[in-house]
């Protein structure tokens, strides 16, 4: 059976290129590039290389980019790093709707004395800007915020955003792992102080990241002991890990524009034609600021996980908000902040695309879906007037 | 993923029995849209008063269907008296097993099929009622209910009775109590192992029994809260008296006087001492602190 990948904000294939790239470092240039001997010193330059290329995708300085574990590790260190370079201030500023990778961060330090405000959303999951206006003070010493929510792709208006931060004098950090590879940036021109990137969000392997550093941000390493990074993070570096996304970042800057086409085309397709072949059906996020490639779909009456496990027996691969598919009890946390009502949420359902779908994949797709929500609500004890 | 046996996956994509029976002799329902999952069951009795036909109507997961499913197979053929003595251990064993995480699903089975029995027997009258005091106010299950999954499967700690009936898996503030009832229970059995007792602290100085008395809301009492909106403050330390402030949520919550409190001291004396008494700062609740509904 062929696998219809639509889950690319869990993770995604890694290009073909990329691959290609990153094959030599294993078994034949495996050396350290610390090391100081031709052998281990040459891997060096590729190092570099990788750093242009991420530079040029984020609109940066090379010299601005630290080379991380993953996006989990890049909130981390911005987070952690901020706050111990500034230790008088004791306010950090985040979303109810962010990734946990930040959300979790914040409310852990909250048992450090710090005070964490979490700005909520509308019902379209639009960030309330007043609010946050409200709560930046002297006492900020961080703004935390996504560029683009994972489950829904509702987009925030980071660059304002970061202007009105930037001019309280407190660090803005944003989370941009889902953003990277669709959204254009150019962050010569940003007040974003800090950024985090993932690999295997845009096509490079797991386990590599970045976090983005404006020249002048102060901020502690998070890891320590190594001189590696220019001793902003230690420990010797992912080579093909680095280089594969060197060059994925490359390969994003040549395809946004794919992205917000073909892409955008495709998941328009199936969220409308689902949208209309199943009844009781409605659309989680805000149509209008969203990423070009996700779309959240509640079905009233049905439950998630039964959802994605009909859609598994076809090879179609999405996910869903639901509390069954988690292991807790309680429906996806950005819903709820959304107030999306907990019929809705139990059975929402995201389909997240990428370059590497086709339309037949798509029509496929739509050709299954109102049968298997049909199935499944002749099941459901909530429509009863179905199966008169 | 879950890791689904080849009999749930069968009866989740053929499930048997779907539907409503017309004019049922029993109709047992439980769960409800918010919760999660709900089932609906119908039974119809033959002349010698063994279970004819079942139905059933599911919202939720897989294992909810199957469990549904593989229920009405159950129980087919069986008088009340026989059918009334399936446990949901039953329904778990016979799908060959479920994920530790699903296992109120078999739950679920049992009680809506209870609650028809229960139904039959009032002539069709009565509708499925909550038993006991409500302990667990985001799922509305009674102690009664958790007892009986206790016994019934043996559980001994918190997590395993939020797996097995979903109690104390929403604000985790019925988590206190969950515990009592399972150390009533199992209490027999539990001072029978040697268990080791939380290592609670000798002589403190103030200094240090503040900060435990912190370190012990930050790691034991904080994280319940969060989860559904809520959280707590350590005013102060006089004493034994513990002064704290309930926020968000929890702070308008009308069971805070019952729930919060008694929670935060039960831990509180658990893991610092004996002695402490916990005290609620009102006026401090009042103040606005922060947007968080």
């Amino acid at each position: 059976m062929k696998t219809i990948y639509f889950d690319n904000n869990a993770t995604t294939k890694v290009a073909e290129p990329v691959l290609e790239e990153m094959a030599p470092l294993f078994c034949e240039l495996y050396g350290n590039p610390s090391s100081m001997h031709t052998f281990g010193g040459q891997i060096g330059r590729r190092i570099s290389r990788a750093r242009e290329r991420v530079a040029d995708l984020l609109g940066c300085e090379p010299s601005e980019i630290v080379f991380t574990s993953g996006g989990t590790e890049s909130d981390n260190a911005a987070i952690k790093g901020t706050l111990a370079a500034r230790p008088h201030r004791r306010k950090i500023i985040t979303t109810r709707v962010e990734h946990l990778a930040v959300l979790a961060v914040c409310r852990e330090l909250e048992n450090h004395g710090y005070t964490i405000v979490e700005i909520g959303v509308d019902k379209y999951g639009r960030l309330d800007l007043d609010e946050l206006e409200e709560q930046v003070d002297d006492n900020t010493a961080l703004v935390t915020i996504m560029y683009a929510n994972n489950e829904t792709g509702v987009v925030f208006p980071i660059e304002k955003i970061a202007e009105l931060v930037a001019d309280r004098g407190a660090v803005f950090h944003t989370d941009a792992v889902q953003a990277i590879g669709k959204i254009p940036l150019n962050l010569s021109k940003s007040n974003i102080d800090l950024l985090s990137l993932s690999g295997h969000k845009l096509h490079a392997p797991k386990g590599v990241g970045v976090l983005y550093v404006r020249k002048g941000t102060r901020l502690s390493p998070y890891m320590l002991g190594g001189h590696q990074e220019a001793g902003r993070r230690a420990g010797t570096e992912n080579v093909p890990g680095i280089v594969g996304l060197g060059k994925a970042c490359e390969l994003a800057a040549h395809n946004i524009e794919q992205e917000n086409n073909k892409v955008k085309f495709l998941r328009d397709k199936l969220e409308k034609v689902i949208l209309e072949a199943c009844p009781d059906s409605r659309l989680n996020g805000n149509k209008e600021n969203r990423l070009p490639n996700t779309t959240n779909i509640s079905f009233e009456y049905i439950e998630g996980e039964a959802i994605l496990l009909m859609l598994d027996k076809y090879g179609i691969c999405a996910s869903s908000g639901s509390a069954c598919t988690s292991g807790s009890l309680e429906p996806s946390h950005v819903l709820r902040a959304m107030g999306v009502p907990f019929t809705a949420a139990h059975g929402s359902i995201r389909f997240s695309l990428s370059r590497y779908n086709t339309e037949e994949e798509v029509d496929y797709t739509i050709e299954k879906m109102p049968g298997i929500v049909n199935q499944l609500r002749e099941l459901s004890p909530f429509c009863s007037d179905l199966n008169a | 993923m879950w890791e689904y046996t080849d009999k749930l996956k069968d009866h989740f994509f053929n499930p048997r029995n779907v539907g409503e029976i017309e004019d049922p002799h029993g109709v047992g329902e439980v769960g409800s849209l918010a919760c999660g999952d709900a089932l609906k069951l119908t039974f119809k009795l033959d002349a010698k008063g063994r279970i004819a036909e079942a139905k059933f109507k599911t919202f939720g997961c897989a294992s909810a269907i199957a469990t549904s499913s593989v229920l009405t197979e159950m129980i087919k053929g069986l008088t009340l008296d026989e059918a009334a003595k399936v446990t949901n251990k039953d329904i778990a064993e016979y799908l060959g097993g479920l994920p530790e995480q699903k296992m109120h699903c078999s739950v679920m089975g049992r009680e809506a099929l209870e609650a028809a029995i229960e139904n039959y027997k009032s002539g069709g009258k009565k509708k499925h009622e909550l038993e006991g005091n409500v302990i667990c106010t985001c799922f509305g299950v009674t102690d009664k209910e958790i007892e009986r999954v206790i016994r019934e499967n043996n559980l001994t700690t918190v997590e395993e009775v939020t797996n097995y009936c979903k109690a104390g898996g929403g604000c985790g503030g019925c988590q206190g109590e969950i515990e009592k009832i399972i150390e009533k229970i199992q209490g027999d059995i539990i001072t029978e192992a040697p268990v080791s007792t939380p290592r609670r602290a000798g002589k403190l100085t103030n200094i240090q029994k503040i900060q435990l008395i912190q370190q012990t809301i930050n790691e034991q009492i904080r994280p319940a809260l969060r989860a559904h909106g809520g959280n707590i403050e350590l005013i102060d330390v006089e004493g034994n008296k513990v002064i704290v402030a309930f926020r968000g949520m929890c702070a308008q919550c009308r069971l805070t006087e019952f729930t919060m409190k008694d929670v935060v001291e039960a831990k509180l004396r658990e893991f610092v001492s004996e002695e402490l008494f916990v005290e609620e700062d009102r006026e401090s609740a009042q103040q606005p602190h922060n947007h968080r509904e």
